[in-house]
């Protein structure tokens, strides 16, 4: 085989030839830009190179907003393909490789970065801290799981996509009945990105335990610390599953292990279990910031405390253990007998309990509030409703013999939607939209903001009821084509309507962002929610320092309690701060991985022993590395704060 | 506000509503068989039980949002700090266990029901049939009849059915939705799945789990008759059939997609399912394997009891 022909992809069509020069074209216009522009430096020395956890936020932000438009051109294709029986648009393959990136992106490369933006952002700020704990490692953590993404997502231009699903089942993604390096990718690439999330599981966990402001006791950190700091935990249990099931599905593909082949010894079953072990828990990592979130804004526009915040944060320690109890939901029909089936319904129902007291601490926040209609509470309010629906409908599949008959369709896919967009997507638009002017000092126009929430929904609706409803009548999921016979047409056809409508919704918070850029007051000050927690008690922009002194709580709303009832935040003078300094070590790091990644998907061993050792090599400078950090002077301290207060007094 | 999320409901339960008891009904919930009823009547349920949940939390939601919006309000209103009440926590703590409780008492009923012979037909002798994919085929194997049949399925009405799964290759999914719920067919083991059907009558079968490029044309027909219109079947599949030999049935494996066909004998003679076998290949350390499950096995335990 020439040594080139491997990169090919192996079924080409129109759609990827025409994607290749777009994206080409798009690389050589932005190094083109770039390079114009003189922004090299500017990019290496403010972002590449950048340990700041505002800055590295801001860069998952970006990757999560891009994938967001990748997920989401893949499901526009797909509900097309399905709008029309026996449609044309798709082949089989296509299709396969089109839901694989979609779920895999879906889950791995947008809401995973999404949520770990807000963790960067947030979680220093909520705590008065001057930045994560391992701000180094922190960057690292962006830049694995940059590499990662990239590796995955070049995927379908150099030696063609995974094709078996985003889970992946053995056999169908052994050699034998998945050849392509597809899903070579698969492994590599979320092995690789999967690295990165576990570093900063440990590392926000480290923050938040070590790092709090003098006064924030566990139990009077904010509601989003709180489920960030859950969430933490729950990636540092269940992503090791990961890294091992990853290792070995690599090794069975690469090395002709055994671990999950139907013959000698192995077992594909495992594959299933071990993924869903990892994969159930990854749903509460990001449903649980996503409450947290929703939390913070509804208590922030009922203008009132959280109600029970005790029961909000036992909730969510209940729901932590008991995602690694359910696993097997996933595969009732897979034989294990009435037992073990009638275990798992039972544990699976039970979560809904501790979901329906948040639900009900919600509802009571509200009550004897004074409700402000913002677009972030206006999410908020219509995920209330919407997530119910996916919550039940959850209850629904839990009932294990009625499982038998909604697994592997699309009342399945109904449902998982239903509580990932109403539950994880709108917590995501509505907490960027509550924090845009926190990041940005501006905020991002209400009225096209409320538009976006409502077309959304009814796009949403539209999307999704259709899909309960051709599940129950047998349309299964995975399908890329069904013929007219079989009835499903019309409901289909007004899911592809409301995917389309979702489309323009999204199209319009790039629209607002473009607007909001253009016309936006820059005078909006460092609190213009009108909000409780300590993020917004610093100045907009915020100093790379975070807070010039350290803040002194006594609440879990420090801010209000400063605002309203005389509260001392700030208490002292200034002191020289200690910052980390910026490091090129990760991004290179991260540079070698992708190039490592390449490698083995390749099986190109040469260069994969090459760059295995850079990677040691690394790891060793980085040990004998002395770095320790340098200092803000107090002069210089006082400096930025009179120009951020100046900035406020000059535009109020 | 308040209007559109009325008319957003209203929409919503109108569409489920003209959908549900629409002109054809959907196939899950128009069950021919015991199981695939018990199904439904525990979908239809937990449909009533949970639109009664999302209605409540709706108005709920609508009251309060009416209630307490800041424009309905004077405009010195400070809501009051209140940090949570115990007994109102317990209630809401309590309604969804109660609920749950319920729902967990009909979900374990209903397992050993679908686990088990269908109601109704305990003391007809249960029809074994096995039932093989392969890429993007079903192979029916009738070992007391001595024939077998590829993607279509004849069953005699009135009868129990046992099915043996299994596949030669990618775990597949054996699904006849009106006759009852699905169940996995993989390589390394055989799974029961039991099934009746109450009337002659045709269904569509097909694989519900993805298995490659061939997966969405991977479908089966299946024909409910009278005991002695499937005996003739069978008679007369002697009389005609070509019987399967080694070679044809390696033919028949090659992926793609065929038609029908019909054969005497079956694949099962030289080609054995994989029961108790976990795909080992080594016959010694299968014989001991057998023994073993075999002490622990009861004819009605599940195959995967073992695990
Ligand atoms: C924005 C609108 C979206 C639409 C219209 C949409 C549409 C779809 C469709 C039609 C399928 C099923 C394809 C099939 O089984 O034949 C699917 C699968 C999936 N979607 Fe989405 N989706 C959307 C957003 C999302 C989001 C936000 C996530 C997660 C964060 C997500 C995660 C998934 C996953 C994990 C699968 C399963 C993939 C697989 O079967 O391997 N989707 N989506
Ligand atoms: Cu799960
Ligand atoms: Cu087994």
């Amino acid at each position: 085989m020439d040594f080139f022909d491997r990169f090919a992809v192996p079924h080409p069509s129109f759609l990827i030839y025409a994607s290749m020069v777009g994206i080409g074209l798009t690389m050589v216009a932005i190094v083109l830009g770039i390079t114009y522009f003189k922004k090299w430096g500017y990019l290496w020395r403010e972002w590449i190179t950048t340990v700041d956890h505002k800055r590295i936020g801001i860069m998952y932000l970006l990757v999560a907003l891009l994938m967001l438009f990748r997920g989401g051109v893949d499901a526009i294709m797909m509900r097309y393909q399905l709008s029309m029986p026996d449609n044309k648009f798709l082949e089989s393959q296509h299709y396969n490789e089109v839901f694989t990136t979609h779920g895999v992106v879906m889950i791995l490369f947008m809401a995973m970065p999404f949520i770990t933006f807000f963790f960067n952002y947030l979680i220093p700020l909520q705590i008065g801290a001057r930045d994560v704990a391992f701000p180094r490692l922190n960057a690292l953590s962006f830049w694995l799981f940059f590499m990662g993404m990239g590796l995955f997502n070049i995927s379908f231009i150099v030696g063609g996509s995974p094709d078996a699903g985003w889970t992946s089942y053995f056999p169908l993604a052994n050699n034998e009945f998945s050849p392509s390096v597809g899903t070579n990718y698969y492994m590599i690439a979320i092995q690789i990105a999967g690295m990165g999330t576990l570093i900063s599981g440990i590392n926000f966990i480290t923050t938040i335990l070590k790092m709090r402001a003098p006064g924030m006791k566990l139990m009077k950190m904010p509601m989003f610390t709180w489920s960030a700091f859950i969430a933490n935990v729950i990636v540092v249990f269940a992503f090791p599953v990961l890294t091992v099931l990853l290792a070995m599905g690599t090794m069975d593909r690469l090395f002709g292990t055994n671990f999950f082949t139907t013959g000698d010894g192995g077992m594909d079953m495992l594959w299933a279990n071990l993924f869903w072990v990892w994969g159930h828990p990854e749903v509460y990592i990001l449903i649980l910031p996503a409450f947290g979130l929703y939390s913070e804004i509804i208590s922030t526009f009922a203008r009132r405390n959280l109600y029970g915040y005790k029961s909000m944060v036992a909730s969510m320690v209940v729901i932590s253990v008991f995602s690694f109890l359910v696993w097997t939901h996933h595969f009732f029909t897979m034989g294990q007998g009435a037992f073990t089936n009638s275990i798992f319904s039972i544990t699976t129902m039970a979560i809904a309990i501790p979901t329906g007291v948040k639900i009900f601490n919600w509802l009571f926040t509200l009550w004897k509030g004074k409700i402000v209609f913002t677009t972030p509470m206006l999410y908020s309010m219509l995920f209330i409703p919407l997530f119910t629906l996916g919550g039940v409908t959850g209850v629904m599949l839990a009932m294990s013999a009625a499982d038998y008959q909604y697994h592997n369709t699309m009342f399945l896919v109904a449902h998982f939607h239903n509580v990932i967009i109403p539950g994880v997507v709108y917590a995501m638009i509505a907490g960027l939209t509550f924090y845009w002017p926190k990041m940005f000092g501006f905020m991002l126009n209400e009225r096209i903001g409320k538009w976006t929430a409502w077309i959304m929904s009814v796009g949403f609706v539209l999307a999704f009821i259709p899909m309960y409803i051709t599940g129950l009548d047998g349309q299964a999921r995975r399908m890329y084509t069904y013929s007219e016979s079989t009835g499903f047409s019309m409901l289909n056809m007004v899911a592809f309507i409301g995917a389309g409508i979702m489309a323009i919704s999204f199209a319009l918070l790039v629209y607002n962002i473009y607007y909001s850029i253009r016309y936006a007051s820059r005078d909006i000050g460092s609190d213009p929610w009108d909000a409780r927690s300590l993020e917004w008690a610093t100045h907009t922009p915020v100093p790379e320092y975070n807070f010039a002194i350290t803040p002194q709580v006594a609440s879990t709303q420090g801010f209000w309690d400063a605002k309203k009832n005389g509260h001392e935040l700030f208490k002292g003078k200034y002191e020289k701060i200690h910052m980390p300094n910026n490091s090129g070590w990760p991004f290179i790091l991260g540079c070698i991985f992708f190039v490592f990644g390449f490698a083995m998907v390749f099986s190109i061993w040469p260069l994969a022993i090459v760059t295995l050792i850079g990677i040691l090599v690394c790891l060793v400078y980085r040990s004998f590395e002395k770095d320790h950090g340098r200092y803000i002077s107090v002069e210089e301290i006082e400096e930025t704060e009179a120009k951020l207060r100046g900035v406020k007094n000059e535009d109020r | 506000m308040k209007m559109k999320v009325k008319w957003a409901l209203l929409t919503m339960i109108f569409t489920i509503a003209t959908v549900l008891t629409g002109c054809e009904p959907l196939l899950v919930l128009d069950p021919k068989g015991p199981q695939a009823k018990t199904q439904a009547d525990d979908i239809m349920l937990s449909i009533l039980l949970m639109s009664g949940i999302v209605i409540a939390v709706l108005a709920i939601l609508v009251y309060v949002l009416v209630k307490y919006r800041a424009s309905n309000q004077r405009d010195d209103y400070e809501p009051p700090h209140i940090e949570g009440s115990p007994l109102v926590e317990a209630i809401c703590i309590g309604i969804p266990i109660v609920i749950v409780i319920f729902l967990s008492f009909v979900s374990v009923k209903s397992n050993y029901e679908v686990e088990a012979t269908p109601a109704g037909y305990e003391d007809t002798k249960p029809l074994v049939v096995y039932a093989s994919s392969s890429n993007w085929k079903w192979h029916f194997s009738y070992p007391e009849e001595g024939i077998e049949t590829v993607n279509y399925l004849y069953i005699p009405a009135g009868r129990a059915i046992e099915f043996k799964l299994y596949s030669y290759g990618p775990i597949t999914s054996f699904w006849i939705p009106q006759l009852g719920g699905q169940k996995y067919a993989m390589a390394d083991m055989v799974t029961t799945l039991h099934l009746a059907a109450d009337n002659p009558g045709e269904f569509v079968g097909r694989n519900a789990n993805f298995s490659g490029a061939g997966f969405a044309e991977n479908t089966f027909d299946v024909t409910a008759m009278s005991q002695t219109d499937f005996d003739e079947w069978v008679e007369e599949v002697h009389e005609t059939a070509e019987p399967l030999t080694e070679e044809k049935f390696e033919e028949l494996l090659e992926p793609g997609h065929l038609g029908r066909s019909t054969y005497t004998g079956t694949h099962l003679e030289f080609a054995p399912a994989p029961e108790h076998n976990h795909g080992s290949t080594d016959s010694e350390m299968d014989h001991s394997e057998h023994e073993n499950h075999d002490s622990n096995h009861s004819d009605e335990e599940s195959d995967h009891s073992h695990h």
